[in-house]
């Protein structure tokens, strides 16, 4: 340990880009749901051949997704991981490749999503070429992770990299396992799997997409930059201990939710439904692992816009994650399946949970990269109550359009006829699809707000600082330092 | 203090990530693995044959402009669905989908039934402009299917593809697929004509052609398994 007592300079370069990336794609990302929404409501405005709903819808999903949520993950954890093993990443060509690698992946998805090569798995719609440059770009950020795990100067790992470690291996298993395909040509293959076994993985790998991407690489930045910017521990270090190996646990047995009635076998979907109810416990262990990090700091709240941030975020976790479960009843799942009341509760997980943590840590992340102050605390204030103001508008009429369809799909006449024809089921909506809409250009605004101030931000500061980080000073290698 | 177990566990990153790995990959065994060896979970129904080839290909159009992202294929059991689409999915009928195409949204009607429900000139005619045929519709037009000649140079290779994943096409399907599709192009245009529908030579043979072959064929397994069935059982 001969560089003990040298300064440790942190790789903040990747991080930087990973922030600006994020935040870029967050933008492009929202534009085309916002989009996508206004060709529901208004079908004029599909251009096919390139800019119709069924193209575009995967370019919303991938660039919010990959681009926007894990590029936010990869900056909170190169800046949390180097900091919580006190050393530099293992390697710069890693994060590099890292970083131009996985933004390289997001412009050539898009553009062969547009293009109509798709292999129609939701999540997973990119074809084989980028499923094979997806895998080496994952290895390539896992083995810098765990060769940094590896050299760090801290004996314990930190809960929020018990979280991304979790989301390593999980989602390199989901991707590999769910994208074996047999090529046909460059953007063209077939699943190894067909029919009932193809849906049994895709949704395994589907709903274990919203576990460990959008959950517990989320909850590793709740964990490190939630107790930063309210300057106090966790609250629990047991509940973290409890509720992440049964987070981890058993998340991967609900997938089958999303196949009740369907042919799948019935023990499965009975395996699905009962897990999502199990779910609840920890899901709602980490929510208030959260919140409770707060007790006798609430008052906080009312001048710091991050923690509203991650408080409402926390909120929405902690609803979305009983909702849920409810969907994953028989009887709920019977009116709500297939409607836009699925659409509203990803969303109310979506933005409420996932959008609103990844705000609040770039909101602490560009200042501190940039050695300066946020540079308008107020916008950043605008940007949470337009956020929210969206998200509400987002959701509600979903929630309504969705128990509405569902409702006249089933309606009977005494005779037993049915009482609706498809269409007036479409025409029913339509309104609601407008407001969803509305919400959505609500809450994009709120993202235009935040690149504003982010980049007034980075101008008046500087990427370079000619002292080392502070805090980067080597610590004297206590007790137990390796 | 209790859960002091748990530290040594925190400081050895080697022994914590094969224990995570663990935890996660349980109940991807018990709900991936079983159905692949349990009977019945999906056998194709019988007298079941995979796609022609050239509904193959308007399959694979279907999924390149993302028509199961608002259409579902797959139909529960449920009296109000039944009642709307026809008899519930089973497991069989998907035996020749790769990939299943289920979907999520029923942002559209559901089309695992639709084969036969309408002409062949109704689906040419609301590809082209749905809102001419019902003014509420908000699925987008695929007039440019119509436009777009339907390249086959791939038809042998997909259906070779296909033949090695187990799928029962003979040598010669696999070797006359390209023909077999312009063929099956060919009839569908004259039907086409014959229901009133002033077809140019370019679009009779359009993707829209093979489009509408596939759409044609949604349901039909299931179709022949009852009729065949019922034709048994009534001698």
């Amino acid at each position: 340990m001969e560089e003990r007592a040298v300064p440790v300079q942190y790789d903040m370069a990747v991080v930087r880009g990973f922030a600006l990336s994020a935040l870029l794609w967050g933008a492009v990302g929202m534009s085309v749901g916002l989009l996508a929404a206004l060709q529901l409501a208004w079908p004029e405005l599909n251009l096919p051949p390139y800019l119709h709903f069924g193209r575009i819808r995967p370019v919303h999903t991938n660039a919010v997704i990959f681009g926007f949520t894990l590029g936010t993950v990869f900056a909170g954890s190169y800046y949390g991981i180097q900091r919580l093993c006190r050393v530099r990443m293992f390697s710069d060509t890693l994060s590099r490749l890292n970083l131009w690698g996985w933004n390289a992946i997001i412009v050539a998805a898009a553009l062969s999503l547009l293009a109509g090569k798709t292999s129609s798995k939701e999540y997973a719609e990119l074809e084989w070429p980028l499923d094979i440059a997806l895998t080496v770009v994952w290895v390539a950020y896992a083995v810098n992770v765990f060769g940094t795990l590896a050299r760090r100067r801290e004996r314990s790992l930190y809960a929020a990299i018990w979280f991304w470690v979790a989301t390593i291996l999980t989602i390199a298993m989901l991707h590999i396992v769910n994208n074996l395909e047999l090529p046909v040509s460059w953007w063209k293959s077939y699943s190894v799997y067909a029919g009932v076994h193809d849906a049994n993985i895709q949704w395994w790998y589907g709903h274990n997409a919203v576990g460990f991407l959008l959950t517990t690489p989320i909850l590793g930045l709740m964990y490190y930059f939630l107790p930063k910017q309210a300057e106090r521990p966790i609250f629990s270090h047991r509940l973290s201990i409890l509720h992440f190996w049964s987070l981890i646990f058993i998340y991967i047995w609900a997938g089958p939710h999303h196949l009740i009635y369907s042919p799948l076998p019935d023990w499965a979907q009975t395996f699905g439904a009962a897990f999502s109810i199990m779910l609840i416990l920890p899901s709602w262990g980490g929510m208030l692992n959260g919140l409770l990090t707060l007790r006798g700091a609430w008052d906080r709240l009312r001048t710091d816009p991050l923690l509203k941030m991650f408080v409402v975020g926390l909120t929405f976790y902690g609803m979305s994650t009983f909702e849920g479960p409810m969907m994953a009843l028989k009887s709920v799942n019977s009116l709500s399946h297939y409607t836009n009341w699925t659409i509203g509760h990803v969303h109310s997980g979506a933005l409420g949970w996932v959008a609103l943590t990844c705000f609040a840590t770039l909101y602490y992340l560009v200042p501190r990269l940039w050695h300066t102050s946020l540079y308008s605390v107020r916008l950043a204030e605008a940007h949470f109550w337009i956020a929210t103001l969206g998200l509400l508008l987002y959701v509600t009429p979903m929630w309504i359009s969705g128990v509405t369809q569902g409702l006249m799909w089933r309606a009977f006449e005494p005779d037993g006829t049915l009482s609706y024809t498809f269409i007036e089921t479409v025409a029913a909506i339509r309104i609601y699809d407008v407001i969803r809409a509305a919400g959505g250009a609500v809450f994009l605004s709120g993202v235009f707000v935040m690149l504003y101030n982010v980049a007034r931000t980075i101008r008046q500061g500087s990427a370079e600082l000619p002292a080392p980080e502070p805090g980067a000073l080597a610590m004297p290698v206590a007790a137990g330092g390796r | 203090m209790a859960y002091e177990w748990h530290r040594p566990l925190e400081a050895r990153s080697l022994r914590f990530t094969l224990l995570t790995f663990l935890a996660v990959i349980v109940g991807g065994l018990v709900l991936l693995v079983p159905p692949f060896f349990l009977q019945g979970t999906m056998e194709p129904l019988p007298g079941m044959r995979p796609y022609s080839a050239l509904e193959l290909e308007g399959r694979d159009l279907y999924i390149r402009e993302g028509c199961n992202v608002c259409h579902s294929q797959m139909i529960r059991p449920l009296a109000a669905e039944t009642e709307r689409y026809g008899h519930y999915t089973v497991a069989g009928e998907g035996a020749y989908d790769r990939p299943f195409l289920w979907g999520s949204r029923r942002t559209g009607p559901d089309l695992a039934r639709v084969g036969g429900k309408y002409p062949d000139s109704w689906h040419w005619r609301h590809l082209e402009d749905p809102r001419a045929l019902e003014p509420r519709s908000n699925m987008p037009s695929f007039a440019f299917l119509q436009r777009t000649p339907l390249d086959t140079s791939l038809t042998s290779r997909r259906l070779a593809a296909l033949r090695s994943l187990g799928h029962p096409y003979t040598e010669a399907e696999v070797a006359g697929a390209e023909r077999d599709a312009l063929a099956e192009a060919e009839r569908v245009a004259a039907n086409l004509r014959a229901e009133g529908i002033d077809l140019g030579s370019e679009e009779a043979r359009s993707e829209a052609i093979a489009m509408i072959a596939y759409l044609q064929s949604l349901g039909r397994a299931w179709k022949n398994a009852e009729a065949g069935a019922a034709g048994a059982g009534g001698r």
